[in-house]
């Protein structure tokens, strides 16, 4: 897995409207600006495409920030 | 394993109707600003097309299956199949297929009957009416493909009310002892039973007073128990798993290279999760046609409907295609089939 640094920058690229510097591995990804379900399809998306990874409605429920969602892609990806 | 191979039928023709009647995303007052473009920019959905009270997918299949009888000046009696792909049709009884029979002025000995699917539902048509010609018992046929979704959205449901738009289709399907095979792979998943559904109105759960109760599922999304639901990132997930692999099964089984195809033609779901599958399957742009922009998702006439739109001066001569449809159901299905001089007519505009 890579490190986080580099997961930020890959999902702040997914979001052309977000300035980047924006997100960290605190932020609660609900509180991007404007977050609505749509993004929500964006990080599926992204998942999918960089790491293979199925994120379903309960992983997106259960995570908070950034480090939840990159913890949870880790965790799938080494089962 | 649902992999297929028919021999011996053809697509004659396709004819597409929508209502004139034009609403767009920009107008969606019920959202803001930035979400609008947002919507725009990720679902793909600048407008579509919403029929009036009168106009029903029945209808505007009726009009596409009238053209391509009229256009390819067939004898009425010697159209053998009707097969009407609808979730909305004209009443729960009897099949809409059946009233078209008589609408169209077909003969008597026409085999009608509806199917109930939507998203796949023109690659399943395209299968059950081929596996009938195949056998040369029966030599003409018409697949009629179409829904009126519109109908069951609720304007304060974010999720569901932008996305819809209406149309129908008709695809003529001859008997040719010389046609190229088309081959099939088709595949179901009930688990998915809740991810596209509308909960009452069927035998499960009647009609009831709770039925029109507008509940809050959560901030932006209000609707009643007879409107449709749509669970995203379970569709989402489902599309990115599924869709990729089912086409990767049947080029495997066809022998056929995908470079080979000309056009890809898939479901008009949802712009980024169409993008997605694309990318995952490794597919150039330019071979994607996308109607979704102008028409929105318009369920099962989506893939027809985008040949019309978006390939009408394309399939000059001889083109293989390959379609894919995915979604309610979970249903999904794909095909490779070889265009050989196929007319595609103009679309047609109901008022």
């Amino acid at each position: 897995m890579i490190p986080i640094q580099e997961f930020i920058q890959l999902l702040e690229n997914e979001f052309d409207d977000l300035p980047k510097g924006t997100l960290k591995p605190e932020t609660n990804y609900r509180e991007i600006p404007n977050w609505s379900s749509m993004h929500a399809l964006i990080i599926i998306a992204f998942a999918d495409a960089n790491f293979n990874v199925e994120l379903n409605a309960n992983d997106l429920r259960k995570a908070q920030t950034i480090q939840d969602l990159y913890e949870i892609i880790k965790s799938k990806l080494q089962s | 394993m649902a992999l297929f191979q028919l021999n011996n039928c053809s697509v004659r023709a396709i004819a597409s109707a929508v209502p004139q009647n034009k609403v767009f995303t920009k107008d969606y007052e019920y959202i803001s600003e930035q979400e609008r473009q947002m919507f725009i920019k990720t679902v793909g959905i600048e407008e579509r097309r919403v029929a009036p009270s009168h106009l029903t997918s029945a209808d505007l299949c009726y009009h596409s299956a009238k053209k391509i009888i009229h256009e390819l000046n067939w004898d009425k009696n010697s159209v053998d199949a009707l097969i009407f792909i609808t979730q909305s049709p004209d009443y729960f009884i009897p099949a809409s297929s059946i009233i078209l029979q008589h609408r169209l002025g077909l003969s008597k000995n026409t085999i009608a009957f509806d199917i109930n699917l939507g998203c796949s539902g023109y690659v399943y048509g395209l299968f059950v009416l081929g596996s009938m010609l195949q056998t040369g018992q029966i030599k003409r046929a018409i697949l009629l493909a179409g829904d009126k979704s519109t109908l069951s959205t609720c304007y304060k449901d974010k999720s569901t009310y932008p996305l819809f738009g209406d149309a129908g289709s008709a695809t003529a399907l001859e008997y040719h002892p010389h046609a190229s095979s088309i081959y099939f792979n088709l595949q179901t998943d009930g688990s998915g039973e809740e991810a596209i559904k509308i909960p009452h109105g069927g035998s499960r759960y009647h009609i009831q007073p709770d039925t029109f109760e507008e509940i809050e599922i959560e901030p932006g999304i209000i609707r009643s128990k007879r409107h449709l639901q749509l669970l995203g990132s379970d569709i989402f997930n489902f599309a990115l798993r599924e869709v990729a692999p089912n086409a990767e099964e049947l080029f495997k089984f066809s022998s056929v290279n995908k470079n080979e195809i000309d056009y890809f033609v898939f479901h008009q779901a949802n712009l980024l999760m169409n993008e997605s599958v694309r990318k995952k399957m490794k597919i150039p742009a330019e071979k994607v046609p996308y109607s979704i922009r102008k028409l929105g998702n318009t369920s099962s006439a989506s893939i027809p409907l985008t040949i019309v739109t978006e390939l009408k001066d394309k399939l000059n001569g001889n083109k293989k295609l390959f379609l894919s449809g995915f979604g309610v159901g979970f249903s999904w299905a794909s095909c490779i089939v070889d265009f050989n001089s196929v007319t595609i007519f103009n679309l047609i505009e109901m008022d």
